[in-house]
């Protein structure tokens, strides 16, 4: 069904008042409309444009491409008449294209099932199910301690040279629901990334064989502003088209958000609109949001989407406005730690400022395992008494250790080199994954684990090895 | 009155400018464009009236019509209330989407807040006689909306006169008229709803001061930093801290005889987590699901950003009437910063003179107007009755930064700060709440309530609490550069109260069924375990005994484990406790003499 808007309007006109970055001030004509699609002729090459900001006077367009060669006075200005509609398809699977739903793998333009707008719509509150089902990434510190659900936001906050983009392929690759073969996407939208990063990624898709079931977007980072703005939107229009339409599950991977949010500064900026920190527009919040909450389930439909923003955190600093209001949209965050990274942990996850807000959701009998709640916390609590020895020793010095002090201290050697540190192309299971944890827990004294007595008895390798 | 109608002059997101309108009233409703859809006059400025719109304004076009209603944005206030799901503009969110019969919103969707089909059954009220002069808030009867909630049907404000005619106890759709009064030459209607403006606090006949605590079921609110009913209190807290949780935590096992929860801007999952919980959990106190005495207003961060404002003030709006009828009601609003930003984003459009961090120079005002909506009264009409709004404000600063411009201003107007700190979350310690940087004003109010529930001792055992706490934390400085061999044996023993204080009493587990709701007397017993341990073990240090040999005592541990178990069994621990505490402690002493 495709929605064309009144075309009666369908105008021109050669009235350019002027020209600033991608915006283009035109006299404003009767019947346009907020947010229509404009078509700009200069000499010949057609640009599009869409009306951000409109008065009696004066049509403010905002243009997706280079303002190059635009003349107040020659350039002539089409009103289209309706909102920017990109075609959408299932075909679109195992094919790349840029942000504007272009192909750019050289094969012939996709027969859409429908023109969508890619701004979407809310999903209704009432009507979406909380997200319960675990995705199973087989990369150990995800799946036992930031657990992952579908219908889940959950990003990758990095810092530039970190490996975010292998961590990101190896959950493409390995990302899977235990017991279940269901249709199962990949929409991966890379936004001003270097011409390396693009390749690597497209390279890795093609080696898994995953390309079949992978529609990727890229705008690299040579792309027009306004490009990189509308890729997001339009990846996430295809993941909803595939998770409502065609019930299939849905990961979405975006990378690299923080350009996404640049682009976005930019535009502000151009538009003069009050800055709010940093420079970074006021409704960055909302405008983050409408993109994450994309992602869902609800009641009755049989797909899901699930996002996984890439982001790297400026100075390494989470404090910073892009992580930090994407940390408040998002539910949770994996973040990576350059410390653990210069050890030689791979993925370096740092499990103290890491979150997975659905974990609780996802995780336990018929789910997981019985065990995986107070593993997790056995982990965590003891990972994070070797972290405070740690401290203290840096300061006294081992002298003052006691027996017990240097089991937690091995404890968290062993927990950073064993169990978060795994091969990028090796997939433990989620029983794998609690098997090593219980490995681990022999290190430690057993009064002290605080799990229930069964569960140490069926676990525990001192117990195990004896059956 | 014949319709006054503008045209379009200017289109900015949810900003619209109108000119032609004439003689426009601020804050008056407007409908937008051909669609009709739904704004609110911010500004009026000579020929120009400034319009937020409350739906997506895209396609609108200049030129196209604006229609002015002279009505205020208002609520729909009677039966059909509990249980629901609205969004900022209180249109039941179940209801879009069985009329859309989609899962998304769209713009334009024209729904009635209640139910107009519904049939209620009306008690009348056998005290009101026709004939009787009656007033604004006299209650006419009432309707049983939920097995926990008796709904009055009360005469609404500004109304007196005589009772002409009064409908008897039977079945009736809100809209069936139920009582005619005359005054003069005026008749009155009277429906089981009525009609009332968000932006204005509706009328009570006195304020009460805030003397009665409000039960949460978490120990370090209820015991140290207590709220009232009728307090308002914020929550600020960086993301991770467990706002959500707390807040969700709060609705659903504080003593309040009805919960309104407002998720504004927020994430959809959580909302949806949080309405599943609320039809599945148990009221612990009455053993009624808590869906049975809550209200849900339900607008994530990517709907309209104007519905914002609305969904806060429609919250309390809806708090306010039910207080008429004598409730206590609590309000959570999370998370107020993103109605800070929405009026951010559109005093920015509007190119007002911005003030700090681009927020709006009224911010501070308009908090103030929300927050004051909170309180204890005794309503209008009678019988006499006493209810209540309590307000627990989220907010989320950037970069958990508590100095930006929402937390200070909201500092300003309420009572309780509960801080919620980054340190305490990444440690698992929940909730989060700083006992360093917290504070509740309540305390002098509400400590006759507590110190008669304590035996008298509440008050002193708190301070003490909170001393020792205060005392740990210039102590773990000292530990990081000496570590703690150092330090003399008193403040080692200072430090391992200060543990049991924040692990045994401060904490609580969230998922465990147990621990989630702590009543005031599992606390106290807590408390008292806490200090026996701390009174005696320092009379011992202080007369020589070595703190290693207090740590070596088994029945200490016992204090930790009070906290999973249900009251009856916490007595009893309690019991065991001191018996084998004493029996320990004449052994030490035995052992010193001895040697």
């Amino acid at each position: 069904m495709r929605v064309v808007e009144v075309k009666l309007y369908t105008r021109i006109t050669r009235q350019v008042y002027g020209a600033r970055g991608s915006l283009v001030f035109v006299k404003t004509l009767p019947g346009v409309r907020y947010g229509e699609l404009v078509e700009l002729d200069v000499d010949g090459d057609v640009r599009l444009g869409q009306v951000v900001d409109v008065s009696q006077d004066v049509a403010v367009t905002q243009i997706f491409g280079s303002s190059l060669g635009i003349t107040p006075g020659k350039t002539t200005v089409k009103l289209r008449g309706e909102r920017l509609r990109l075609p959408i398809s299932i075909d679109m699977l195992g094919r790349i294209f840029n942000g504007l739903a272009q192909p750019i793998d050289g094969g012939p333009p996709v027969i859409p099932e429908d023109y969508m707008d890619i701004h979407g719509e809310p999903l209704n509150p009432a009507l979406r199910e909380p997200p319960s089902e675990f995705i199973e990434t087989g990369i150990s510190v995800v799946d036992g301690m930031l657990t992952l659900v579908r219908g889940q936001k959950l990003p990758i906050f990095s810092g530039s040279g970190l490996p975010h983009n292998k961590i990101a392929m190896q959950i493409v690759r390995q990302a899977r629901v235990k017991g279940k073969e269901e249709s199962f996407a990949v929409v991966f939208g890379a936004i001003g990334v270097t011409f390396e990063e693009a390749m690597y990624f497209l390279n890795e898709l093609r080696k898994m064989g995953a390309i079949d079931r992978t529609a990727a977007f890229i705008a690299p980072a040579s792309a027009p502003t306004v490009e990189k703005l509308a890729l997001p939107r339009t990846a996430l229009t295809l993941a909803e088209h595939l998770a409502w339409k065609h019930n299939m599950h849905v990961l979405t991977i975006l990378t690299d958000m923080t350009n996404y949010c640049e682009s976005l500064r930019e535009i502000s900026a151009a538009r003069e609109e009050v800055p709010g920190r940093r420079g970074y527009p006021g409704y960055m919040y909302t405008d983050l949001a409408t993109m994450y909450e994309r992602a869902g389930r609800v009641y009755g439909k049989k797909g899901s989407v699930t996002i996984m923003p890439i982001l790297t955190m400026p100075d390494d600093d989470i404090t910073h406005p892009i992580p930090d209001l994407t940390g408040y949209i998002t539910e949770g965050q994996i973040v990576l730690s350059r410390d653990l990274w210069r050890k030689g942990i791979y993925p370096p996850v740092d499990v103290f400022l890491s979150l997975s807000r659905m974990m609780k959701e996802g995780i336990g009998p018929g789910k997981t395992r019985e065990d995986h709640h107070p593993v997790f916390g056995q982990l965590y609590r003891a990972y994070a008494d070797g972290q405070r020895l740690r401290e203290i020793i840096a300061i006294v010095g081992t002298e003052s250790l006691t027996e017990r002090d240097k089991k937690y201290l091995e404890f968290a050697d062993a927990f950073e080199t064993k169990f978060i540190n795994q091969g990028e192309y090796e997939r433990r299971t989620i029983e794998e994954t609690l098997d090593l944890a219980w490995d681990l827990f022999s290190i430690l004294p057993e009064e002290e684990l605080a799990i229930r007595e069964e569960l140490i008895k069926k676990y525990h390798p001192k117990y195990r090895s004896q059956k | 009155m014949p319709a006054r109608l503008g045209r379009i002059y200017r289109i900015a997101g949810p900003l619209v400018v109108a000119e032609g309108l004439e003689s426009p009233r601020m804050y008056e409703v407007v409908y937008v464009g051909d669609e009709g859809l739904i704004g609110e006059v911010i500004a009026v400025r000579s020929e120009k009236t400034y319009i937020q719109v409350y739906e997506e304004t895209t396609g609108l076009t200049v030129g196209e019509k604006v229609e002015a209603t002279g009505r205020l944005l208002s609520a729909e206030l009677g039966p059909g209330l509990i249980g629901s799901i609205y969004d900022g503009l209180q249109r039941p969110e179940l209801e879009i989407g069985r009329i859309l019969r989609d899962i998304f919103i769209k713009r334009g969707v024209k729904v009635n807040a209640l139910d107009r089909g519904k049939k209620w059954v009306f008690e009348r009220n056998a005290e009101i006689r026709v004939g009787e002069k009656v007033g604004e808030g006299d209650i006419l009867g009432s309707v049983k909306e939920t097995p926990l909630i008796d709904h009055k049907i009360t005469i609404p404000p500004g109304i007196r006169g005589i009772i002409e005619w009064i409908a008897g106890s039977g079945e009736h759709t809100i809209e069936d008229t139920i009582a005619v009064i005359s005054a003069g030459s005026v008749k009155h209607e009277v429906k089981l709803y009525q009609i009332w403006p968000v932006r204005v606090p509706r009328p009570f006949k006195e304020k009460l001061p805030p003397s009665e605590p409000l039960i949460t079921g978490k120990r370090v609110i209820d015991l140290i930093f207590p709220i009232a009913k009728g307090g308002k209190a914020a929550v600020p807290g960086g993301f991770g801290t467990g706002k959500t949780v707390m807040l969700q935590s709060l609705t659903k096992w504080s003593h309040a005889d009805i919960a309104i929860f407002v998720g504004c801007g927020e994430r959809g999952n959580e909302m949806s987590d949080a309405l599943k919980s609320f039809r599945e959990l148990f009221d612990v106190r009455r053993g009624r699901p808590m869906m049975e005495r809550s209200v849900f207003i339900a607008n994530t961060s990517n709907m309209p950003v104007a519905a914002r404002e609305t969904s806060v003030l429609l919250g309390v709006t809806i708090a306010e009437y039910f207080r008429d009828m004598g409730y206590d009601v609590l309000v959570v609003a999370d998370s107020t910063s993103r109605w800070a930003e929405a009026m951010r984003e559109i005093s920015g459009r509007m190119e007002e003179m911005p003030g700090e961090e681009g927020f709006p120079a009224y911010l501070a005002s308009r908090l103030a107007e929300f927050y004051e909506r909170a309180g204890r009264v005794i309503a209008l009409g009678s019988p006499e009755r006493t209810g209540s709004v309590t307000i627990f404000g989220a907010i989320s600063p950037p970069g958990g930064d508590f100095s930006e411009p929402v937390v200070r201003n909201t500092l300003r107007y309420i009572q309780a700060l509960y801080a919620l700190d980054y340190e305490l979350a990444t440690r698992r310690h929940f909730p989060a709440i700083s006992w360093l940087t917290s504070y509740s004003l309540y305390v002098d109010f509400v400590r006759e309530y507590l110190d008669e529930v304590s035996g008298g001792k509440w008050l002193e055992y708190r301070n003490l609490f909170l001393k020792i706490l205060q005392r740990e934390s210039e102590l773990l400085d000292i530990v990081r550069l000496v570590g703690p061999e150092a330090l003399p044996e008193e403040d080692k023993l200072l430090l391992e109260v200060a543990r049991m204080i924040r692990e045994a009493f401060l904490q609580q587990n969230e998922y465990d069924p147990n621990d989630a709701y702590s009543s005031l007397e599992k606390g106290l017993l807590i408390m008292n375990a806490i200090i026996e341990f701390y009174n005696t073990s320092l009379k011992l240090v202080k007369s020589g005994v070595p703190v290693f040999k207090i740590r070596e005592l088994k029945s200490p541990y016992l204090i930790y484990r009070f906290r999973l178990y249900a009251l009856e069994d916490v007595k009893k621990l309690y019991e065991e406790f001191k018996k084998s505490f004493k029996k320990e402690i004449e052994s030490i002493m035995g052992e010193s003499s001895g040697s």
